[in-house]
């Protein structure tokens, strides 16, 4: 019996990958533990050690292919070994769990996915929305994929959902007579009948379906496939801001002097100990108090209340060439300046190697990301959900300034300043809260103390 | 408004139409001294005299012709036959003269004839007095095929095709006579041809009917939101010829699944094209195979009562009927 190369989950909420690269063909030998293949989801790009030693018998899912954990992507055993491949959707004499998908099936959805005859409309409608009705569970006769499996799956996941528009039988007509529709819709699609108020009709726009490869043949241009990761970052964006959050930002302008002076004054010493004393460090400390002064900012909104974050997880946003990508620094809170330098050194490293563990960029209650690398003054970065606020930190430059002594006399003083903004989630805090923490940074920052 | 049987219905809007326009006749068997044997024409006869209340010979193409005759010469005729079982010696005057009289003539001729009569089964009535014969008419272009289920509906209708300047056919569900009540408006208000009725709003499944099944499928409608939680939509056709087509595909565009009943004979009953049309013009929105629930193919409706109920759909069968189309 061959052994079973198995996609595994990378990650909590990691639901497929991506072969990336074989790194064996069939016919090739393998120790187990050897590296087999690389998988890339959207967060991480990681290398799958071969489960066996053996032969590689057959590969069933090819490079730049995508499937849900659990899927079996290749086979390994001796030479000898009579491959048998079994089929999706296996009797239930098979053991779900190893039953492997076949090259080009997709994954199953939950449990056994339905292989008989689908009806029309729901042959339409995957057409229509470009669905895997493997993924889809059905809960009709003999598990049968119904219209209702159908609509349900589209409202769970939106981005499979591209196009809508409001039913006939959905709209709503003046009057009681909801039976006899002025217009018929047999003929035509729907357009809204002159009855129903302009307002409650949501317009959903063309544009934003995917546009198809060739779509536009003879547009000067070119297409640029979707890698998992900007697919991933498309569906976070679109969903904490359009659908999730209400989000509102204010700025604060700090002084960075106190904080250069320790740096210049420290670096040296830091450097003796491996750690690369960078400014983000103290802008990761500076938030680790302000979120203990202002908790409501360390917390989540849930549909049974607000959910309070004991621990400080602070996700710190590091541009890679192809996206983004949000590293977390666990038990912030217990860390000092110089741990806190090492947790940032050693997980920015590692995010531009795409050496991150799949844990190590989830969890996070509290997100910094510092747009000011790149020149900006400052940002309305979108919420990474189901936070409640982000950080942006600008770029630090000298501005002249009007202080005043001891003696009460202002002065003209050149001063290395930035600006800090705060998003937050406006459901779960106000306005006065967001000042509150992006104050407290201000005054940490400022009054930074070795 | 005032709550009323279906059979007042009827006899209130022949006495209005009378009323209304001195063109407007009755004639039948039994319809004038007797006042119909179901009293569709109580008083009628009192009221507007024997020339426009007129006893009939038992000789039903001789009814249908006279009405003709009367119809070309622009009088307004209600011809009654008293069962729809009886109207088959009528048949070459209704299908070869009443319908195709304006074609054949190039629309210099037209024939506004009312043929009313009671048809269905359900009522012990045996084979001659229980018959569905809306199948026959609804195949002829040129004839109107009216069937009410509720009183407002049987007013309105029956006055709109008193009105109509072609022949309709307006059968009267008779089990539902005295069974079925419901308010009505006093005085002048009609109902057009042509146009269904969504009898019940729902989104699981769309249950078709007409007449004494729409009655009944209403029912079943109720049976399995309360038994089982099912949200079926119900569609009264109300008028078969013309077919409200847009009020069928809009609905089975919205469920995806459909179940027509009808109390003919299974085959080539009107439900059979209804099927037909909706497997033609809305195949991509179907979410299950189209369910027909009517008589089954015997030569008439049984007598013996066990049997008559047995041959019958009912809101019982119609429920499970529905269920099993849910779980599809």
């Amino acid at each position: 019996m061959p052994t079973q190369v198995i996609m595994p989950q990378l990650g909590e909420s990691v639901v497929e990958g991506t072969v990336s690269r074989w790194l064996k063909q069939v016919g090739d030998r393998v120790e187990a533990y050897e590296p087999l293949l690389e998988v890339s989801t959207d967060k991480v790009d990681t290398e799958i050690p071969s489960p066996a030693d053996g032969i590689i018998l057959s590969i069933l899912i090819g490079e730049g292919e995508t499937v849900e954990r659990g899927t079996v992507i290749a086979l390994i055993g001796s030479a000898d070994e009579e491959i048998t491949i079994p089929m999706n959707g296996t009797p239930a004499s098979a053991p779900p769990e190893t039953a492997p998908a076949i090259a080009h099936a997709p994954a199953l959805g939950n449990g056994a996915a339905y292989t008989g005859h689908v009806t029309p409309v729901v042959a339409r409608m995957a057409a229509e929305h470009r669905l895997d009705l493997a993924l889809i569970s059905g809960s009709g006769r003999d598990g049968r994929i119904t219209k209702k499996d159908v609509e349900a799956y589209l409202e769970a996941t939106p981005a499979a959902n591209p196009v809508s528009a409001v039913d006939p039988w959905d709209q709503p007509i003046e009057g009681a007579d909801l039976f006899k529709p002025t217009v018929d819709y047999s003929a035509s699609v729907v357009a809204p009948t002159h009855a129903v108020p302009i307002a409650s009709v949501p317009i959903v726009k063309r544009a934003d379906a995917p546009i198809a490869a060739g779509a536009h043949a003879d547009e000067a241009g070119e297409l640029i496939k979707l890698s998992p990761m900007r697919r991933a970052i498309a569906e976070h964006m679109v969903r904490s801001k359009l659908q999730t959050s209400p989000h509102v930002t204010t700025v604060f302008e700090v002084d960075l002097s106190a904080v250069m002076a320790h740096r210049a004054a420290h670096k040296a010493e830091f450097a003796k100990q491996g750690v690369h004393l960078t400014l983000t460090a103290y802008f990761v400390a500076a938030t680790v108090t302000a979120l203990k002064t202002v908790p409501m900012l360390n917390a989540e909104w849930r549909t049974d209340g607000i959910f309070i974050h004991h621990e400080q997880r602070i996700g710190v946003a590091v541009a890679l060439d192809e996206g983004l990508i949000v590293p977390v620094i666990k038990h912030a809170g217990d860390l000092n300046l110089s741990g806190m330098a090492r947790a940032v050194n050693d997980l920015a490293s590692r995010a531009r190697a795409k050496a991150l563990k799949p844990d190590e960029v989830s969890g996070g209650t509290f997100t910094i990301t510092n747009h000011g690398v790149s020149g900006s003054l400052f940002a309305t970065p979108i919420i990474n959900q189901p936070q409640v606020g982000i950080l942006g930190v600008g770029v630090v430059e000298k501005r002249v300034k009007v202080i005043t002594d001891a003696g009460g006399n202002d002065m003209l003083a050149i001063r290395p300043c930035l600006y800090v903004s705060l998003t937050f989630d406006h459901r779960v805090v106000d306005g006065a809260a967001g000042d509150q923490f992006l104050a407290t940074v201000k005054d940490m920052l400022e009054g930074w103390q070795a | 408004m005032t709550v009323m049987t279906l059979i007042d219905a009827i006899r209130i809007a022949m006495d209005e139409e009378m009323a209304r326009d001195p063109r407007v006749f009755i004639t039948g068997e039994d319809v004038g001294l007797r006042g119909g044997v179901f009293r569709a024409t109580q008083s009628l006869l009192e009221k507007y005299g024997a020339t426009r209340v007129i006893d009939s010979p038992l000789a039903e193409l001789s009814i249908v012709a006279v009405g003709i005759g009367a119809a070309l010469a622009e009088l307004r005729p209600i011809c009654e036959i008293q069962f729809a079982d009886f109207i088959h010696p009528a048949f070459n005057q209704i299908v070869n003269e009443a319908a195709r009289f304006y074609y054949r003539s190039n629309g210099q001729w037209r024939v506004p004839l009312t043929i009313r009569a009671p048809y269905g089964g359900g009522v012990a009535g045996g084979l001659y007095h229980s018959q569905s014969v809306e199948a026959f008419f609804a195949h002829v272009p040129g004839l109107k095929v009216v069937i009410p289920s509720t009183p407002y509906d049987a007013k309105g209708l029956l006055k709109s095709a008193v009105r109509d300047p072609n022949p309709v056919l307006f059968f009267e569900p008779k089990k539902g006579y005295r069974a079925i009540k419901g308010e009505v408006p006093d005085g002048d208000y009609t109902v057009p041809l042509g146009e269904a009725r969504l009898a019940r709003a729902g989104r699981d499944l769309t249950v078709i009917a007409y007449g004494m099944m729409a009655h009944y499928s209403e029912k079943a409608a109720e049976i399995v939101a309360t038994e089982n939680g099912i949200d079926a939509e119900v569609i009264d056709l109300r008028t078969l010829l013309p077919l409200d087509k847009a009020a069928i595909l809009t609905s089975v565009k919205k469920t995806g699944k459909v179940l027509i009943v009808y109390e003919d004979n299974l085959t080539m009953g009107f439900g059979a094209e209804v099927a037909a049309i909706i497997a033609d013009e809305a195949f991509e929105h179907l979410d299950a195979p189209i369910k027909r629930l009517a008589a089954p193919d015997v030569p008439g409706v049984p007598y013996a009562h066990a049997m008559q109920e047995f041959y019958m759909p009912n809101p019982q069968s119609i429920a499970a009927a529905i269920r099993d189309l849910a779980e599809y």
